[in-house]
């Protein structure tokens, strides 16, 4: 995958804290994501990547620092940067009382898409979902619903996409379809970050892996820097090094 | 005027998305309904009236019937958010989020207007009064808006605690205790036959509490939503 740096990061953090109560999870992260980059950000439960990407959608605000996506300030201009981005979680997101395509023309109408039919029809089809779009939400495999999460989360073709833990509860088929599909969402010029601590799969898609833990980034390395053979040992490296500065 | 179309579309969008959902799964609706004239059968067995305390009765039957079948929507309206994540998915939308608040309230006041239109012809072939006065319907609305919007406004908060169904209750009914006075005395009061001089001010009180209600979400929904 190539990368494509331009003058201004898409996504810019320095210094991001977060706390919840007196537990402190983000303790001073910077990180950034270049025009068309795809992180894996790797890390063990509770490192602190779900917090991340939920400060990253506007979902949660920072205690301290700066962040901005799209050169928008966070929480300052969050109307902004929702506009830009869309966000995969575990869970779908979606209402099970509605079927496919409806679920996709409330979102359409909340971001009012115009040619939403269009677009509705374009990524439904994306994610091979056109053929179940009148079925019920409630009906559909989880595997199904994640699809329909993604063809959600592109619905207005966003220049970030956020992705935390996608893979969660799918089966080996469903992981795979989604691996098909991300390797075609990841191909435009759109900024991925993937919050993952499955390692075969950030290496099957990300151009660059970073590790999160004790809320920072403990290391960071390009696809061209380490081989899939490596980044188990690297990731293990990082974690090894985060734990010996605590 | 484009933010405000915007606002607009997503009240409606999120209206529209409501009815759509309970329209199939009638879920909510009939949990209210029940409950509702489940309360006006027992009352209707326990007091063995005669007409004229019947009358007397009847406001505070009616509300409490309104009152707990209310409860019971808002808590599963702001549950069917929290089912797979939905609140997230609307918090993500980029429109003011006092859009989602607007949007769930018209809902839930939808929602209880149509049990209080089922449960007004049945308390009155039950209890044999005639609730058909127009006076007496615009308490109904007038304490339905007023109860609906700080209810709303309340279930968002309670949404994030696992506790919510028994939270909400908590968090609500000393909020909501100036509507209930007002919509029951005034309903009271107009089903008597009162002058209007003598009704006029519950119902001055529940227009101040329904504007007050629906003006505070507009400061202070997106604090009650956010982590």
């Amino acid at each position: 995958m190539t990368t494509t740096p331009s003058s201004a990061p898409v996504i810019a953090v320095r210094g991001l804290v977060k706390r919840f109560g007196i537990k402190t999870v983000l303790k001073g992260m910077d990180f950034q994501a270049e025009e068309g980059e795809f992180v894996a950000l790797l890390g063990p439960n509770g490192a602190g990547k779900t917090t991340f990407l939920r400060i990253l959608a506007s979902l949660s605000r920072p205690s301290a620092g700066d962040v901005r996506v799209k050169g928008h300030r966070l929480p300052q201009q969050a109307t902004a940067v929702r506009r830009r981005l869309g966000f995969v979680s575990h869970q779908p997101l979606l209402y099970g009382d509605l079927s496919g395509e409806e679920n996709l023309r409330f979102y359409a109408r909340l971001y009012s898409l115009p040619d939403a039919n269009e677009r509705i029809a374009a990524v439904l089809k994306m994610v091979g979902m056109y053929r179940h779009r009148r079925d019920l939400v409630r009906t559909y495999s989880r595997g199904m619903q994640q699809r329909l999460a993604i063809a959600r989360a592109l619905l207005p073709d966003p220049d970030v996409l956020l992705l935390d833990e996608p893979y969660t509860g799918l089966d080996q088929d469903a992981a795979a379809m989604l691996d098909e599909i991300l390797a075609r969402v990841s191909t435009q010029k759109r900024t991925v970050v993937l919050t993952s601590h499955d390692l075969s799969k950030a290496a099957l898609l990300a151009s660059r892996f970073d590790v999160l833990a004790r809320g920072k980034i403990a290391a960071s390395a390009g696809r061209g820097e380490i081989s899939d053979a490596e980044l188990l040992d690297f990731y293990r490296g990082a974690l090894a090094s985060a734990e010996a500065e605590r | 005027m484009k933010e405000s179309t915007g606002f607009g579309r997503a009240v409606l969008a999120i209206l529209w998305k409501d009815l759509a959902a309970e329209l199939r799964g009638k879920e909510l609706l009939s949990a209210m309904l029940v409950f509702a004239l489940l309360v006006i059968l027992a009352f209707n067995f326990a007091l063995d009236l005669d007409p004229k305390t019947r009358a007397s009765v009847t406001s505070g039957v009616l509300w409490v019937s309104f009152i707990f079948a209310g409860t019971l929507g808002l808590n599963r309206s702001m549950a069917t958010e929290q089912d797979r994540g939905c609140l997230d998915g609307l918090l993500l939308a980029p429109v003011d989020r006092s859009a989602i608040y607007f949007g769930k309230m018209l809902a839930n006041l939808v929602f209880m207007l149509i049990v209080e239109a089922v449960v007004l012809p049945i308390y009155s072939a039950l209890y044999n009064v005639n609730l058909f006065r127009p006076g007496l319907l615009l308490m109904v609305v007038l304490g339905s808006v007023g109860y609906v919007a700080v209810g709303t406004l309340l279930a968002a908060m309670a949404a994030q605690a696992r506790t919510r169904d028994m939270l909400l209750p908590l968090l609500l009914f000393p909020v909501i205790i100036p509507v209930l006075i007002a919509a029951v005395k005034g309903s009271a009061a107009f089903l008597a036959g009162s002058a209007w001089a003598d009704v006029s001010s519950w119902v001055n009180l529940l227009l101040a509490y329904d504007v007050l209600f629906l003006a505070v979400p507009l400061m202070v929904f997106d604090f009650v939503v956010e982590e």
